[in-house]
């Protein structure tokens, strides 16, 4: 190659580089144009799998699904243990919260423009209650009176279950016992109606795959209606102006993309692809409090993270060797140097947060102690204290924490643990099959109460996974779930969980705060306790300091 | 030729039973349930459920019933995308990945052959060298390296390209097919450099080059003329199977750049236990194998006449 050739070829790569850069820094970053035309773009992690609130089960799914369908009462801006009024525009109940009236305002519209009746509550509920369609939070609605009856088959009529329409404005529910928390129960999308019309357009009644979640298809009743759904990219909803309070919405749109590998969110987030991510990989959570403090959100949040003992194997079917399990854990430690998002260490089962219930403060790290309740339960200095394992679902994140306390219990109690991992279905079949010795687990609360997170310790119930049963504790929780009285209430569920905090059928690792990453351009996004937003509250700021500038 | 193609086209169809029938035995056996969830539905909506979709027949009932469905190009309802069937989800997918793995082999082909073919001609120099270690390089690189490499230059840095996703993202230069279609690209050329200047320098140094030397044919002429025909072939039969690999999507690459293509929902719908899903997809990547295979024979027949005797 001759000289000269070779210059023009190397000015050549040299030039168009320049201009590649040039162009790019001419370009608008999407996050501005969004910010302009005031379109929230956020990521739930992974896709949907239905829109249907009444056959959805996940966290994605709603936070999707509360853009587009509201219920009897709202999410408030601030506080999750409050409600704001609804398609209901106020509400009565009787002294012991039993039974409870919902007045259904006159502007309440289905984005296809027919109104919203109390009977449209009553066929939603029908169909949830219809055994052959498979709702997973078919339960949530067993609190109505014959609710059960009617889903096992006992009751034929479903005008016997304790919902019905006085008039077309006027809802009245009837509960199986006092139930005060009802207001902040029914803000689940299983309790959101649907148009049964719509429906039964594209099907029966408890068909489950049918197109009616599809855009053109869906009729809800929320502040923004579908526009469209390309599947595994992004989900992108619009303002509807038929919603009961549409003067209130600021947005004019949401686009809900799904990315799952959290490492890519990132990446979006930083190239200004995104105003919000779903959480932020563990390595990263240093350098955004370090450099970037503006940038990142740690809110506390609703949920447990703890490990499940088969109380049926030995020896965690000792209480002592539970206890003394617990107490070897240096949370603190855990917390400050693994997990690093600031989790308060979990001292209770129920998390701090629930308007009026105190946490509890039982679960301490106590080696010593620990050292003696295992000497008590036969195995002093862990001296034949037979080997058993941790099991875990693969991820990062788990193993760290899992090694961590393998290596506590060595140190402050002499005990060899493993730890083997497993595929997530895998993994959860082992779960439920009980095929396990300890396995990582964790609740998120449905509801502002604290029976979100203890009935699931009752003897029998589908989530307990754990053998652990004690008749007082199933006592203590059904004698509150008939107190109307909320103080004695509360001071019931406080003994049921110190119960099962003194034999513990966990071991208790930390309550969750939420990380991620949200543009300094979006407002009103405060933090809440079960992460559920009302987005017709948010707004984005166009000329406020963003990522991309 | 023609009753080749035949023999290969009738291939086809036991290839894929026993692709299709191992796959439903293996799937099935594997622990957990496509509507196991960490809050788990009581055992009446599992059973509500599995009777919706069939799934409480016996094993063989199942197989027999869905290979009737099959037969007619009915792979079902897929249970992670309760809105879509099957097909419905490839028909989605398949194009995306299809545009993505035309663009890699694209970049492959020129960046490999013209790598290969300067270092086959050049042997034992700096031209021979340089290339080679770069494609040596090439190969020791995942593409879950290069991906986020390229992501972090030319996504977030130079802005050229977006970072994640495929839709309406129009505020870059460039599409989102580019950086996930150079990713793979690069990855397969390294290969294609290797096979090509193997398969070149075996041809350079036969005697009919040496004639074509001797009579005094140009030098390009040689190479693009006489040597490439019988240098490519080793390039040509590794392509068979990696372009069905390419176009069928990699879930690598898809994951980094959040694509939504069928390596994605082939991995996932493992991971989601969502059986019509697992074959269907293994199907259609079995079939395209077993085609791109084909292909790549006939294209060697054409290139080298020593095969059809």
């Amino acid at each position: 190659m001759k000289p000269i050739t070779r210059w023009a070829i190397r000015v050549g790569i040299v030039g168009v580089f320049l201009s590649a850069c040039s162009v790019s820094f001419a370009m608008p970053r999407t996050l501005e144009e969004a910010n302009r035309h005031k379109i929230l773009l956020i990521t739930e992690g992974s896709e949907p799998q239905t829109l249907d609130p009444q056959i959805s089960q996940g966290q994605i799914e709603h936070h999707i699904i509360t853009a587009l369908m509201v219920g009897l009462v709202e999410n408030d801006e601030y506080d999750q243990a409050k409600q704001g009024p609804g398609l209901a525009d106020h509400w009565d109940h009787n002294e012991d919260y039993s039974a409870w009236t919902f007045h259904i305002r006159d502007t309440a519209k289905w984005s296809n423009g027919d109104a919203v009746t109390a009977q449209d509550f009553v066929d939603s509920y029908k169909r949830m209650l219809t055994a052959s369609l498979g709702a997973v939070y078919a339960d949530a609605l067993f609190i109505m009176k014959g609710a059960l009856d009617y889903y096992e088959g006992k009751l034929a009529d479903f005008s016997e279950v304790g919902v019905h329409a006085e008039n077309p404005q006027t809802l009245k529910i009837e509960l199986v016992g006092p139930t005060p928390y009802f207001l902040t129960a029914i803000l689940h999308p299983a309790w959101y109606p649907v148009h049964i019309p719509t429906i039964l357009k594209f099907g029966r009644i408890d068909e489950r795959d049918t197109k009616w979640t599809l855009p053109g298809n869906y009729v809800g009743t929320g502040p923004f209606i579908l526009k469209t759904w390309r599947q595994n990219d992004v989900i992108e909803v619009v303002r509807n102006p038929l919603y009961w309070d549409a003067a209130t919405v600021k947005l004019n749109g949401i686009n809900f993309y799904s990315i799952e590998n959290s490492d890519t969110a990132e990446r979006a987030f930083e190239a200004g692809q995104l105003h919000k991510t779903l959480d932020v990989p563990l390595d990263r959570i240093p350098y955004y409090r370090r450099e970037h403090p503006e940038r990142i959100r740690i809110d506390p949040y609703l949920a447990d993270y703890f490990y499940r003992l088969n109380t049926q194997r030995k020896p965690l079917d000792n209480p002592k060797v539970r206890l003394a399990l617990n107490l070897a854990v240096n949370r603190e430690e855990i917390v400050t140097n693994i997990s690093r998002a600031k989790q308060p260490p979990e001292t209770g089962i129920v998390p701090p947060g629930m308007d009026g219930y105190e946490p509890l403060d039982v679960i301490h790290y106590d080696p010593e102690r620990a050292r003696q309740l295992l000497a008590e339960a036969g195995y002093p200095n862990g001296k034949g204290f037979p080997k058993f394992n941790i099991l875990i679902n693969t991820h990062e994140a788990h193993r760290v924490i899992a090694e961590a306390i393998q290596q506590m219990w060595k140190q402050e109690l002499n005990i060899d643990v493993g730890i083997e991992n497993q595929e997530w279905k895998v993994y959860l079949q082992s779960q439920n099959s009980m095929n396990y010795d300890m396995i990582r687990g964790g609740w998120i609360g449905d509801f502002m109460d604290p029976l979100t997170f203890l009935t699931i310790w009752t003897t029998g119930n589908g989530n307990n996974d754990t053998h652990w049963s004690n008749p007082t504790y199933d006592q203590l929780i059904d004698q509150a779930a008939h107190t109307g009285d909320l103080r004695k209430r509360f001071d019931i569920l406080h003994d049921a969980e110190r119960l099962f905090l003194n034999e513990p059928a966990v071991v208790c690792i930390y309550w969750y705060t939420r990380v991620y990453l949200l543009d300094p351009s979006v407002k009103n996004w405060y933090p809440l306790a079960i992460d559920d937003h009302n987005y017709k509250y948010i707004d984005l700021e166009s000329d406020s300091t963003s990522v991309s500038k | 030729m023609i009753k080749i193609i035949v023999a290969r086209l009738l291939q086809l169809i036991p290839v894929l039973l026993i692709l299709l029938t191992v796959t439903f035995f293996l799937s099935k056996e594997a622990p957990g349930g496509p509507f196991s969830q960490e809050r788990q539905a009581s055992p009446e909506v599992i059973q509500k459920l599995n009777a919706y979709y069939g799934l409480d027949k016996p094993l063989w009932e199942q197989y027999a019933g869905y290979l009737q469905k099959v037969i007619r190009l009915d792979f079902g309802p897929s249970y992670s995308y309760p809105t879509e069937s099957v097909n419905e989800v490839i028909l989605r997918a398949f194009p995306i990945s299809l545009q993505i793995g035309a663009l890699a082999l694209g970049i492959a082909l020129v960046i490999g052959i013209t790598a290969g073919t300067i270092a086959a001609v050049n042997k034992n120099t700096v031209l021979d060298y340089l290339p080679m270690s770069l494609a040596m390089a090439g190969i020791c690189f995942p593409t879950f390296v290069m991906g986020p490499i390229l992501a972090l230059v030319f996504g977030l840095r130079l802005n050229l390209a977006p970072v994640s996703g495929w839709y309406g993202l129009e505020y870059t230069p460039l599409p989102p097919m580019v950086l996930p279609a150079v990713t793979l690209g690069l990855f397969y050329s390294a290969y294609v450099a290797r096979l090509t200047r193997g398969g070149m320098l075996d041809v350079l140094n036969q005697d009919f080059i040496r004639t074509a030397k001797a009579k005094g044919v140009p030098g390009h002429q040689i190479i693009f003329k006489h040597a490439m025909r019988g240098g490519l072939l080793p390039v040509v039969s590794f392509l068979g199977p990696a372009l069905a690999g390419l176009i069928t999507g990699s879930f690598v690459v898809e994951k980094v750049f959040n694509v939504p293509g069928l390596g994605q929902e082939f991995i996932k719908s493992v991971f989601n236990r969502d059986y019509p899903l697992i074959f269907g997809t293994v199907v259609f990547y079995g079939a395209l194998i077993v085609f791109f295979n084909l292909v790549s024979d006939v294209v060697q027949l054409a290139l080298d006449p020593r095969t059809r005797r």
